[in-house]
């Protein structure tokens, strides 16, 4: 008789335990806020909303525009703030992957045993609990493009992840996103290994997308059928995806005749191109044009030196006026500072010849739309994922403060930076 | 005949900045940033011979009948700015022969021609302190040098009242002089690394004594020795150290030294300053901030703040801002100010901390940092206020000669880049446009 009481109690602790479980939750993710700003950036606009509304529910973007127009629900939170933006977007970095120590364990952007090996994924080695995401949530970047880096010719796979969640999976939204390159002297071995010259190295890569080219054909000639497949091999299916157009492949190029290479690879092989870095881009800015492949532009107060001593701070503003889609990136730091923030570069570079709204675009729409994330993320529209930065002035002033940033309709960090 | 009419030209380029000096300039309609007093809507900047002449409102300075006037309305103009850390010149100083070499010299190092030079103008660097590095407890003498287009390192000394250059002594702790598990001269632990320097100075204070006893009998002298020679400048408070600190337990080991060896100390980088702020304003030794993007890439760096001036200020320490070129970008340096407020900085402290506290580091407070009578005539010319991210540094002058103009369009890609910034060119532009052919 007791016995069954006990149970009985238990049951219903345990129930009670599971209904308030279910409610705690519905409330983290239905959280229903409203946010006021005296300006809004849409993003689909080319102009901010004066004293817009943004609603948030269920993690989502309800409904964006002026305050004239909205009634804010009763039960909403209202959050106000001077400008409000779309969550930031990092086009390019190696946060996660890389961390803030610089100590050799928690340096995982780049495995030199090999040359090339495609089929090294991010999300194996995404930390989500690094420093430096937090860091970089603080100044209200939401999304960031991160994993494999520079060093060897193609350093692995990178991934698309949310500035939140407890794991590698629960971050990313994109777990392959893009394959990394690089061409020039930095990813170039020496002592004899190869690749250790320009030519050697594309020859390598041509050989290894043929090489995958054969392992799609025998793929497609299989039909299906298990018996006649080839044996699995990763590194091929990740170049065969490559060549499939399944997947982007990112080349890392700063000097002129590299950008002009990695062009020549890309309609070769006719490859989904993403140029990165592109220090050099002024002197042939043409064949970046004509080529259709967007381009991630590096920091525009990255460091010039060796291959990247002829970069501008006017880099951004030059493709902009050739008309060549981009983004901005944060890009990688081996020493101090290990991160910079995409948030800052995109102020210098609308200090430097972009227009206010073409900087705050590459780092937010225009990224999203390189990554193809623009259907969830970069803009501030109805169905989007509600992904916001909070500010109390011109972001792009060193002297304003992020106050807010907001990540699937979560609050995620209040601090004021 | 041509070679002839070149070679005039070329004089002509030579002396005629030199003559435009010894007609005043007034500087006329900007705003003006003193820093010490307040700021002035249309102002007049007056430059005689080098120095400052007069500074104040229009209507209350007496521009003198002969001179030039430049109208300057809607920029604003400040002092230059003082940089007490950098390494542009590409200098090198103590070998790693040993971690104490206080006899090793910058001055036998710098590269006038390096490219750093023009980025420190362009950035509106005006004074800088030229350090070694920071892998030795003690990397050698530092150098204060006016950022001036040089042909030689002379150009660009400043001389004390003796006719003397001036400049510090570099001292380091925490990890970078650190060479663990090394059977050499280097020490491998914190311990270690304060023990050595306390042991060196020690050997200072008897060389002194020594020198001390011997008073005018030149025969009971110690034999010269560099090394302490340069030590005991640093005990009779002579030399500056600029002590490279990153964190709160090393910048305390930084400060019980200067206790105990009542050598002058200003801290140098201080990323963990807040956290020992109080004991810092205690202690009465200045400290300079380095201002890096975001936290870590060494672990030194894993608790920096944006809030560090802020706190400092708070605990009534004096505080300035570096560059630590190339660590961050000289053009860039009026960032550091700007993420100061960023983190809490009044604005009137930000500048200060950019200026006149940096002059008042490397004892040149009654020459640089203040836009004042009788003093050099250092100043930058900027298009909108110095905190926004948007102003340019349009143009930099140093004792009244302008050193970097935005509108100059070799200048102008030094400032945004892609002529190759870290590459070391020459900046006389009236020799090269010969050399070049295109005259």
């Amino acid at each position: 008789m007791k016995n069954y009481e006990l149970r009985i109690t238990n049951y219903g602790i345990f129930l009670l335990f599971l209904l308030l479980t279910a409610y705690c939750s519905q409330l983290a993710v239905k959280a229903q806020i409203a946010v006021r700003g005296e300006q809004v950036w849409t993003m689909t606009a080319n102009e901010p909303i004066r004293d817009g509304v943004v609603l948030i529910n269920n993690g989502k973007i309800e409904r964006v525009g002026a305050a004239s127009s909205i009634q804010i629900p009763a039960n909403y939170r209202v959050i106000n703030a001077k400008v409000v933006t779309p969550g930031l977007i990092d086009a390019r970095t190696v946060v996660g992957i890389a961390g803030y120590l610089a100590q050799p364990h928690d340096q995982m952007q780049v495995e030199t045993s090999a040359p090339m090996q495609p089929e090294l994924r991010a999300i194996d080695a995404y930390n989500p609990e690094e420093k430096l995401i937090e860091w970089l949530r603080s100044f209200g970047v939401t999304t960031i493009h991160t994993g494999h880096g520079t060093g060897v010719a193609v350093s692995g796979q990178t991934m698309v992840a949310k500035t939140v969640g407890k794991t590698a999976d629960e971050a990313a939204i994109v777990p392959t996103a893009m394959i990394a390159a690089t061409l020039g002297d930095s990813s170039l071995f020496s002592g004899g290994r190869a690749p250790g010259t320009r030519a050697k190295q594309i020859a390598m890569l041509r050989a290894e997308l043929l090489k995958a080219t054969d392992y799609n054909r025998k793929i497609d000639d299989a039909k299906g059928d298990a018996a006649k497949m080839p044996t699995r091999d990763l590194r091929q299916e990740m170049f065969g995806r490559v060549l499939r157009r399944e997947i982007p492949i990112l080349i890392t190029v700063h000097r002129h005749q590299d950008i002009v290479t990695a062009i020549r690879l890309g309609k070769e092989f006719n490859l989904r191109l993403v140029l990165d870095g592109v220090s050099e881009a002024q002197r042939v800015l043409p064949e970046i044009k004509a080529s259709g492949y967007p381009v991630l532009v590096h920091p525009t107060m990255f460091r010039a030196s060796g291959e990247t001593e002829k970069l501008s701070m006017e880099t951004a503003s030059k493709l902009k006026q050739a008309g060549i889609q981009f983004a901005l990136q944060s890009g990688f730091e081996a020493y101090v500072p290990k991160s910079r923030v995409v948030l800052l570069e995109a102020g210098m570079a609308a200090a430097n010849g972009l227009s206010q709204r073409d900087a705050l675009a590459s780092i937010t729409i225009d990224a999203a739309q390189i990554l193809g994330i623009q259907a969830r993320v970069g803009s501030l529209a109805a169905g989007k994922d509600a992904d916001l930065a909070l500010f109390d002035g011109d972001p792009f002033e060193f002297t304003t403060h992020c106050v807010g940033t907001i990540i699937n309709g979560n609050v995620v960090s209040e601090v004021v930076r | 005949m041509k070679n002839f009419a070149k070679c005039i030209f070329a004089l002509l380029c030579i002396a005629f900045p030199a003559a435009a000096q010894e007609r005043p300039q007034a500087y006329v309609g900007a705003r003006i940033i003193p820093i010490v007093g307040q700021p002035i809507d249309n102002g007049v900047l007056v430059v005689e011979r080098g120095k400052i002449a007069a500074v104040g409102a229009r209507n209350a300075v007496r521009i003198p009948a002969n001179a030039e006037q430049i109208d300057v309305t809607g920029k604003t103009i400040m002092p230059g700015l003082v940089d007490t850390h950098s390494h542009v010149g590409q200098v090198a100083g103590a070998d790693g022969s040993a971690p104490i070499q206080p006899e090793v010299r910058v001055l036998d190092s710098v590269n006038v021609l390096d490219n750093g030079i023009q980025r420190a103008q362009a950035g509106g660097i005006t004074t800088v302190n030229v350090m070694p590095g920071s892998g030795h407890l003690d990397s050698g003498q530092t150098l204060y040098l006016k950022v001036k287009d040089g042909r030689t390192i002379d150009d660009l000394l400043i001389l004390d009242r003796n006719g003397k250059y001036m400049g510090g002594i570099k001292f380091a702790n925490g990890t970078n002089p650190l060479r663990p598990g090394s059977t050499g001269p280097f020490p491998g632990t914190r311990a270690r690394s304060a023990s050595l320097v306390r042991e060196v100075f020690v050997k200072a204070q008897d060389y002194r004594e020594k020198i001390r006893r011997a008073g005018n009998d030149k025969s009971k002298l110690p034999a010269r020795d560099l090394a302490m020679e340069t030590l005991v400048e640093v005990l009779d408070g002579l030399r500056v150290v600029h002590f490279h600190t990153h964190r709160h337990d090393d910048i305390m080991t930084a400060l019980r030294l200067q206790k105990e060896f009542g050598f002058r100390l200003v801290l140098q980088h201080v990323t963990e300053g807040w956290k020992v702020a109080e004991e810092i304003a205690k202690a009465n030794v200045p400290a300079s901030i380095i201002v890096i993007d975001s936290p870590g890439g060494k672990l030194e760096a894993v608790d920096l703040r944006y809030e560090t001036g802020a706190m400092l200020d708070k605990a009534g320490a004096q505080f300035g801002f570096h560059t630590d070129d190339y660590i961050t970008d000289s053009r860039v340096f009026l960032r550091s100010a700007a993420l100061g407020v960023r983190g809490g900085l009044s604005r009137e402290k930000a500048l200060y901390a950019m200026t006149m506290a940096g002059a008042r580091m490397l004892d040149l407070q009654d020459r640089v940092g203040s836009l004042e009578r009788g003093k050099d005539a250092d100043f930058i010319v900027l298009s909108g206020d110095p905190l926004s991210t948007y102003t340019h540094i349009l143009q930099t002058f140093v004792e009244g000669v302008k050193v970097f103009d935005r509108s100059n369009p070799k200048d102008y890609e030094i400032a945004v880049g892609g002529a190759g910034v870290s590459e070391q060119t020459t900046h006389i532009s009236c020799f090269d446009d010969i050399a070049g052919g295109s005259n």
